[in-house]
């Protein structure tokens, strides 16, 4: 576990709603992320995880709520919703890499088009930031030449490029083959020493347990537990947590 | 066999302005189909509507009717003129006429082709701070174009056919007018015919084989 988060909050949700038609995926949803905070959220496929972590860069709007960044509540629209997406930064499940740019285009397509860094310095700090994350050697490949693993770490490094104030990971460890989780759970664990803010949407509880600061369980749109990582897989309180830690942590 | 020869010069003069009208068509159809299709998908009502209106008016328009509009309309009775020499104003008329209705072809062509960039690709491109008019011209467009080459090809072959029909648009200096003439004069000769319909599949069977070709050079591996 790091212990990085000063207090200070960045992100905060305050009674935030959401439907998909009749269904009411995020039912009344009050939440603080502080600067430098890990925060994993877990819980059951249909929870609203996902859905939790993509109106946090407007990805998915909300039907009631408020949410703020860094003091102010998300734009709507245009330029200034564009300009806050730069600073929070995505990992997608199904890493969601260009297809037809190479793997530096990728990471230094953010900076160049959105703030104008000059493209040497851009490719500068591509390739420190491939280098990072283990795959500057594969720089000049196009995506689907790379295994899926590679291609999680690029993605990473592409959230990085521009200097995000906080990183959203959607379930990033979740389309891999076994054996290339682990590399993909490493360079977070690396992040989140660093004092990076993240959200991390996972099953991954090694990951929760090792580097969260905070856990989040969710179910039916609801937060039902919100605690520490050592608390909730010890201690869990709620019947719906244990019921679920039961399934997943008996194998 | 010999009035195709001796026709042959006359009716040569006629095609090159069946190439130069498919050139000009052919520019300006994908250019403005392009803009066609970024209305199509804007996230702006108002040019939605009119992306949408302009493509299933014109599309569902014979040619030789939105031609005839080209010349009586706007050239015509609004007085829109490209040059004070007829000849050259025709062929201007005729060959914007023909780009504004292939454009409308190009425009649902490369919706189709936005229609197989996964939504993954849109997110990411917004996640990043890309605007809506950068993850368009950027990320969006360039995977569409790559998946809608052949499509495209088929649309230009079919444009390049349609030039024969620039006589309802007033221009009468292309093969098929040309061709009239000379049946008019010495009556239906199918050398003449034949030598026409080869001189166009001279044209369009490269435009077809090389679309092909760029089709699965330019793919986009997933």
């Amino acid at each position: 576990m790091t212990d990085n988060g000063d207090g200070a909050p960045l992100i905060e949700l305050e009674n935030v709603n959401k439907y998909f038609g009749t269904l009411h995926v995020l039912k009344d949803i009050n939440l603080t992320v502080s600067r430098g905070e890990v925060l994993v959220v877990i819980g059951p496929s249909g929870g609203g995880k996902s859905t939790l972590c993509r109106t946090m860069n407007r990805l998915e709007t909300i039907d009631s709520g408020k949410i703020i960044f860094d003091g102010r509540e998300l734009p709507a629209e245009g330029r200034a919703l564009a300009a806050l997406r730069s600073e929070v930064g995505m990992v997608f499940q199904q890493f969601n890499l260009f297809a037809h740019k190479t793997i530096r285009e990728n990471v230094t397509l953010g900076p160049t088009k959105v703030r104008k860094t000059p493209k040497e310095q851009a490719d500068k700090r591509a390739m420190e930031l491939l280098e990072r994350v283990g795959i500057a050697n594969q720089a000049d490949k196009y995506p689907a030449q790379l295994s899926g693993g590679q291609q999680q770490r690029a993605a990473i490094a592409r959230a990085l490029a521009m200097d995000p104030k906080m990183v959203l990971f959607d379930e990033p460890t979740s389309a891999l083959d076994p054996e290339m989780v682990q590399e993909v759970l490493d360079v977070m664990i690396g992040l989140a020493r660093d004092g990076m803010t993240m959200v991390v949407v996972t099953h991954e509880m090694g990951f929760a347990r090792r580097a969260a600061n905070r856990v989040v369980f969710m179910a039916d749109g609801q937060i039902v537990e919100e605690t520490t990582p050592d608390e909730f897989f010890t201690n869990p309180k709620t019947d719906r947590a244990k019921d679920f830690l039961s399934k997943i942590l008996t194998h | 066999m010999d009035e195709l020869i001796q026709y042959g010069p006359f009716l040569a003069e006629g095609f090159l302005e069946n190439i130069k009208l498919a050139l000009v068509a052919g520019v300006i159809s994908l250019i403005f189909g392009t803009v066609l299709v970024s209305m199509r998908v804007s996230p702006t009502p108002v040019l939605r509507a009119a992306g949408t209106i302009y493509v299933n008016v014109v599309r569902n328009t014979p040619l030789t009717l939105v031609l005839a509009f080209s010349a009586l309309g706007l050239s015509d009775t609004l007085g829109l003129t490209f040059s004070t020499v007829p000849r050259v104003n025709s062929f201007w008329v005729v060959g914007l006429g023909l780009a504004a209705y292939t454009s409308a072809f190009v425009c649902e062509a490369l919706r189709s082709g936005i229609n197989t960039v996964p939504l993954g690709q849109a997110e990411a491109a917004r996640s990043i701070g890309l605007t809506f008019m950068q993850s368009l011209t950027l990320i969006i467009l360039p995977q569409a174009f790559r998946s809608v080459i052949a499509p495209l090809g088929s649309v230009m072959i079919a444009m390049i056919k349609n030039t024969t029909v620039a006589t309802a648009g007033g221009y009468l200096a292309d093969a098929a007018a040309n061709m009239k003439e000379v049946f008019d004069t010495t009556g239906a000769s199918i050398p003449i015919f034949l030598g026409i319909v080869l001189a166009f599949m001279a044209v369009t069977l490269p435009v077809g084989y090389f679309t092909g070709w760029l089709a699965r050079r330019l793919a986009v591996v997933r």
